[in-house]
């Protein structure tokens, strides 16, 4: 037998792919993701010098321009957004996941299907709601209900960048969590029934710790994005609300204080490590408890 | 009972995730000049906007950009994905948190990154104004490397390497092997990848909303820049043009993908 590589493991032969290969993808990362993110969170120490230009320094004035209660609101408004779109993407996906992973026929299929907006534009998935929550949407006319919705008055309200953010944000929240239900043993629930649980009892100390997990990753996959968010408030809300990524934005367009518009995004950046920090260490006291 | 309700809600999902997309894509066929008043089924709108001079010249950027994007995101990805293979865990690990991370990381802030890089970058290279169709490709590149190594690793790993261990006995090298017997059974995942890599590059708004610069317009740019004065028929058929070839894409990459996975169960061989 002729093996010039990959000896030993069983079922461990045929070729060997070099590690220099990796090389490419590591060197645009580093060259065009690692090497951006270190310059802005540097930036986010310098300042403004003249007109539209930026210098290197170490000052933190930035950071406490921040704590200045015009931003806090801000802030404490995209909290609220990020928490409530959570919150609503896991009330909407849970029992849309647990049907598809517990009694749908077509799984793949229709996973398939949640799958496939996503895929779409998020800009156009946006824009369509402009068209859908007009009183005159021709649907409403023909049902007689566009006074009602006009009194509703749902476009560039708050309402409609969370009908938004629900809409958009969904399939991010489905996916993990029918990647966990998918993988339950229901007859870890039947068994509980049998043994004397009511089926809410069952679902709250059978399916839910086991499936805990999952809802960990979908709520952190919809929270940190939507830190971010300006899209949505933007075509939405017609500009009249503004959350941070709001604010960024505009740091970068008519504000033009770029060190300031990096440091609001450090805070982000900040966010995002402390809500994945969380998610881990609930993670790994699920495994401890939960098996 | 509990499990009828529950399918109700299935439906009521499907349908507030559809729902706004077909109603996108039928308005565009209105022949009125006002999107909310359907005055008859026409073509006109999609001529008039493939008339547009702006929408064209962002039509060829948003082309141009995902295809590029697209090659090199297959070329890198591939790569990436063969070497990760047989890796050792602490090196792997690390690229995995890497490719992750791309992912993960808000566009936002990785666009206002980007944009930071290639200016400051460009000033000290001498470049005057850096943006334009390079830039949103280089941004675009990152993140669809690792779309395109995590779908071209799963179909990888699930093969096997019985058909490569055969071809080593039967003599052939490395690279032989590699181009007669692997690329062509990794063909379809990468095919799948790179027309993932298309849509998300052809559908971006945030990344490219930074680093396109003043010059160059994507279609979701642009599409951008006439929402902020309401809806109009010519933005509809624009969108529906968008749609259309993500749509096409998607559905290219779910049959092929799923051609292989009949293809392998009929190859007859165990394990492969």
């Amino acid at each position: 037998m002729r093996r010039r590589r990959g000896e030993g493991r069983a079922g461990a032969g045929g070729p060997r792919y070099p590690g220099w290969l990796a090389l490419p993808a590591i060197l645009w990362w580093a060259f065009f993701f690692v090497g951006p993110l270190a310059i802005m969170a540097a930036l986010s120490f310098g300042e403004v010098s003249g007109y539209a230009d930026v210098a290197f320094t170490w000052n933190l004035g930035n950071y406490r321009y921040l704590w200045d209660p015009l931003y806090g609101e801000i802030f404490l408004r995209t909290f609220e957004l990020a928490v409530i779109g959570t919150g609503v993407t896991l009330l909407i996906g849970f029992p849309f996941a647990y049907y598809l992973a517990r009694y749908a026929k077509n799984k793949t299929f229709l996973l398939f299907l949640v799958i496939v907006p996503f895929w779409t534009s998020f800009l156009i998935r946006t824009y369509s709601w402009l068209i859908i929550l007009d009183p005159d949407f021709p649907l409403f006319r023909a049902l007689g209900l566009s006074d009602a919705v006009g009194r509703l008055d749902l476009l560039y309200t708050t309402k409609a960048i969370y009908i938004g953010v629900a809409y958009n944000y969904l399939p991010l929240m489905v996916l993990p969590l029918y990647a966990a239900l998918e993988r339950m043993d229901w007859t870890l629930v039947e068994a509980a029934e049998d043994l004397g649980d009511g089926p809410l009892r069952a679902f709250r100390r059978v399916t839910l710790p086991l499936v805990l997990p999952g809802v960990l990753a979908g709520s952190l996959l919809v929270f940190i994005p939507l830190t971010g968010e300006f899209l949505i408030p933007a075509i939405l809300g017609g500009e009249r609300t503004f959350f941070v990524g709001n604010l960024i934005a505009q740091q970068f367009g008519e504000a033009r204080d770029w060190p300031f518009g990096a440091s609001i995004s450090m805070v982000i950046v900040g966010a995002m490590t402390i809500a994945m920090l969380l998610y881990a260490r609930l993670l790994s006291r699920q495994e401890q408890f939960g098996g | 009972m509990a499990r009828q309700l529950l399918r109700v809600h299935v439906w009521i999902v499907y349908l507030f995730l559809y729902a706004p997309i077909v109603v996108v894509v039928v308005l565009a066929f209105n022949r009125g000049s006002q999107v909310l008043f359907w005055e008859g089924f026409s073509t006109r709108w999609f001529g008039e906007a493939l008339r547009n001079p702006e929408i064209r010249d962002a039509l060829r950027t948003s082309l141009l950009v995902a295809g590029l994007n697209a090659v090199i995101a297959c070329v890198l990805g591939t790569l990436l994905a063969l070497s990760l293979s047989r890796m050792r865990v602490w090196l792997r690990a690390p690229i995995d948190a890497l490719a992750y991370m791309t992912l993960v990381t808000p566009e936002i802030v990785f666009g206002i990154s980007a944009l930071i890089f290639f200016v400051e970058g460009g000033k000290r290279l001498g470049v005057d104004s850096p943006l334009g169709i390079w830039t949103i490709v280089a941004a675009h590149v990152v993140f669809n490397t690792a779309v395109v190594t995590l779908v071209v690793r799963a179909r990888f790993v699930g093969m096997g390497q019985q058909l490569e261990e055969a071809s080593y006995d039967l003599g052939a090298g490395p690279l032989s092997t590699f181009r007669q017997v692997t690329l062509p059974r990794l063909a379809p995942a990468i095919l799948a990848g790179g027309l993932l890599a298309f849509t998300f590059s052809f559908d971006d708004f945030y990344t490219s909303f930074f680093v396109a610069g003043v010059d160059s317009q994507t279609l979701p740019l642009y599409i951008f820049g006439k929402v902020r004065f309401g809806i109009s028929p010519e933005i509809n058929a624009t969108a529906a043009m968008i749609l259309g070839v993500t749509l096409v894409a998607i559905a290219v990459a779910y049959l092929v993908l799923r051609r292989t996975g009949q293809a392998r169960g009929g190859a007859g061989l165990p394990g492969v």
